[in-house]
């Protein structure tokens, strides 16, 4: 399936990755929004806002995030491709409904522009403090996607990739941007809207009578329906059956919950991207995503211009987090560094993959800006004299 | 080369626009990359914000600006604020009638513009900002000019092209006038 000519801005243009993102959004199909402006999200909606009356689109401005995140799982059982778009605190706030959406196999994106915290913190300034949160921030077990862009264009890109994605397995998708990748300002080529592939909803064309909402295909994702279409549909929170209907049973539950987290794990490699660059001869290989990916760059050039072989692992998919490959590189590399600007979050799941084969050594930052790249430089340098 | 660019000034004198104008033009028109981050914040709403610019013929990985080797003042809070951050051998660009150059530093190259003069001479004290960037087009020679028309007709609102375009020409004239007279 192909994007709609009438929506897409095709071209070259200069804009910053909140833009970015809701061109993205709109690229992908998304005609629904839901959202509670908050710094330094506020331009995807903006820019939202205004595009979306001239192509079909409804934007709605809610009383909170709360109400955000759950308008815009009514609008996809209405038909709609729905995201919303929130900051650190507000992300918080949609932890219940991200649940809800996992559970209820409800395709739909939430995107974190993140900001420091925790509360209120730096509205204004950088962070990937949200990277743990939005893998387990919601009670219970499920299983989740989360993508990371490092620029504007691929704000654009990956915001099209997260809608393919929900869709594809029916969970919601987190875009974790960040107010550096968000307010910053580069060249974007939208392609021609023939170019741009788009994942249509699995929908179920069987007989009616037939019909079980959440009864799963091969690769263990149901087929969906539009309410309203005259299928017997139920969708609620609680445990339910095949049929949608809540069953309070242990039995409901182990059936239903490792579904939930094994059609992501079990499409794990089809779902994982990642982009390696001078890995082969590598010593010391840094594990980066977001805006840090592009901050650890000069540290890796000038650690090669003196010799020491640094390759760089960059995580565009987060979660599901490509485990197997990190404990392959673990068996024959000096050490891994991973700079993310957070206390440590992401290093945790490199040092887990590791199995104790190769020492992983945070460079942590507590958020406002980037990392100085000498930080990311001395701890190469440190990781190998194993101290 | 990467070359950093900082623009300062004060709120409605079209500071981010130009460093807009300048990142797009370098970045669609001129076959380069280019990277722009706007100060964000309290500061953005009245008194000193500003843009930076970076410019490269290769792809940018570090977003933001280490120590400009062009900086642009429209304001004398911004010359007190940002000139010490200039590279040593950097363009230093100012307001002539809003900047008072005090204190200027001897290892930069200092041009100078009444661009808020010229701005009212052609019907609006608005295109200030544009007489600025062609001024600065002529006297660094970072980006091609014509890249920068370009990029000036396609960010303004239709129906001030043409007066954008003058106010383009005017500055980037008198910096070729300058810097003719600096050369000889």
């Amino acid at each position: 399936m192909k994007s709609d000519p009438k929506a897409v801005l095709t071209g070259a243009h200069f804009l910053d990755g909140d833009h970015a993102c809701s061109e993205g959004a709109i690229a992908a199909g998304c005609r629904f929004v839901a959202g509670y402006p908050i710094t330094p999200s506020t331009e995807v909606v903006e820019r939202i806002a205004e595009r979306f009356p001239l192509i079909g689109g409804v934007f709605i401005q809610m009383e909170d995030e709360i109400a955000s995140s759950i308008a815009i799982q009514g609008a996809v059982w209405a038909g709609k491709k729905a995201m919303t778009v929130t900051s650190g605190p507000g992300f918080s706030l949609m932890m219940e409904h991200i649940g809800l959406a996992a559970m209820t196999e409800t395709p739909c994106v939430f995107v974190d522009v993140q900001r420091a915290g925790p509360s209120t913190g730096l509205p204004t300034q950088p962070a990937q403090g949200d990277m743990m949160q939005a893998r387990w921030g919601s009670h219970g077990d499920y299983g989740i996607i989360a993508i990371s862009p490092n620029s504007p264009q691929e704000c654009f890109d990956l915001t099209i990739k997260a809608f393919n994605l929900s869709e594809q397995y029916r969970v919601p998708v987190l875009l974790m941007m960040d107010e550096c990748v968000g307010h910053m300002t580069e060249r974007v080529i939208i392609p021609p809207a023939e170019e741009i592939e788009i994942f249509p909803r699995r929908f179920y064309d069987g007989p009616k009578d037939e019909y079980l909402p959440f009864k799963p295909d091969e690769d263990l994702v149901p087929k969906i329906v539009k309410a309203g279409d005259g299928y017997r549909i139920h969708i609620t929170g609680l445990t339910h059956d095949e049929k949608g209907y809540p069953v309070m049973t242990a039995a409901a539950q182990e059936k239903l919950i490792p579904r939930l987290v094994n059609k992501i794990k079990f499409n794990a490699e089809k779902i994982i991207e990642y982009k390696e660059d001078n890995i082969d001869d590598a010593d010391v290989v840094i594990v980066s995503y977001g805006i840090t990916s592009r901050v650890a760059i000069p540290a890796i050039e000038q650690a090669r211009k003196e010799g020491i072989k640094v390759g760089h692992l960059r995580l565009i998919v987060v979660w599901p987090f490509p485990e197997k490959r990190i404990t392959q590189l673990a068996g024959r590399v000096k050490s891994f560094v991973v700079p993310e600007l957070n206390q440590g979050q992401i290093f945790y799941e490199v040092e887990r993959n590791a199995y104790g084969k190769a020492p992983v050594y945070l460079v942590p930052h507590a958020g406002g800006t980037v990392h100085n790249p000498k930080d990311i430089y001395n701890t190469i340098l440190k990781s190998l004299k194993g101290k | 080369m990467r070359t950093e660019i900082k623009i300062g000034g004060f709120g409605g004198q079209g500071v981010i626009l130009s460093g807009y104008i300048i990142g797009r033009a370098a970045s669609i028109y001129d076959n380069k990359y280019a990277t722009m981050i706007q100060s964000f914040g309290p500061e953005a709403r009245g008194s000193a914000c500003s843009a930076q610019v970076i410019v490269d013929p290769n792809e940018i990985a570090y977003p933001y600006i280490v120590q400009p080797q062009i900086l642009i003042v429209m304001s004398q809070e911004a010359y007190t604020k940002f000139s010490t951050e200039l590279a040593p051998g950097g363009i230093l660009i100012t307001e002539e009638e809003l900047v008072n150059p005090i204190n200027l530093r001897k290892d930069v190259i200092h041009y100078s513009i009444p661009a808020t003069r010229f701005a009212e001479e052609l019907g609006k004290r608005l295109v200030v900002n544009i007489v600025m960037i062609g001024f600065m087009t002529a006297v660094t020679e970072l980006i091609d000019p014509e890249a920068m028309q370009k990029a000036v007709i396609a960010s303004v609102p239709k129906g001030t092209e043409d007066l954008n375009l003058k106010a383009f020409n005017k500055g980037y004239d008198y910096g070729l006038k300058l810097k003719k007279e600096k050369a000889s």
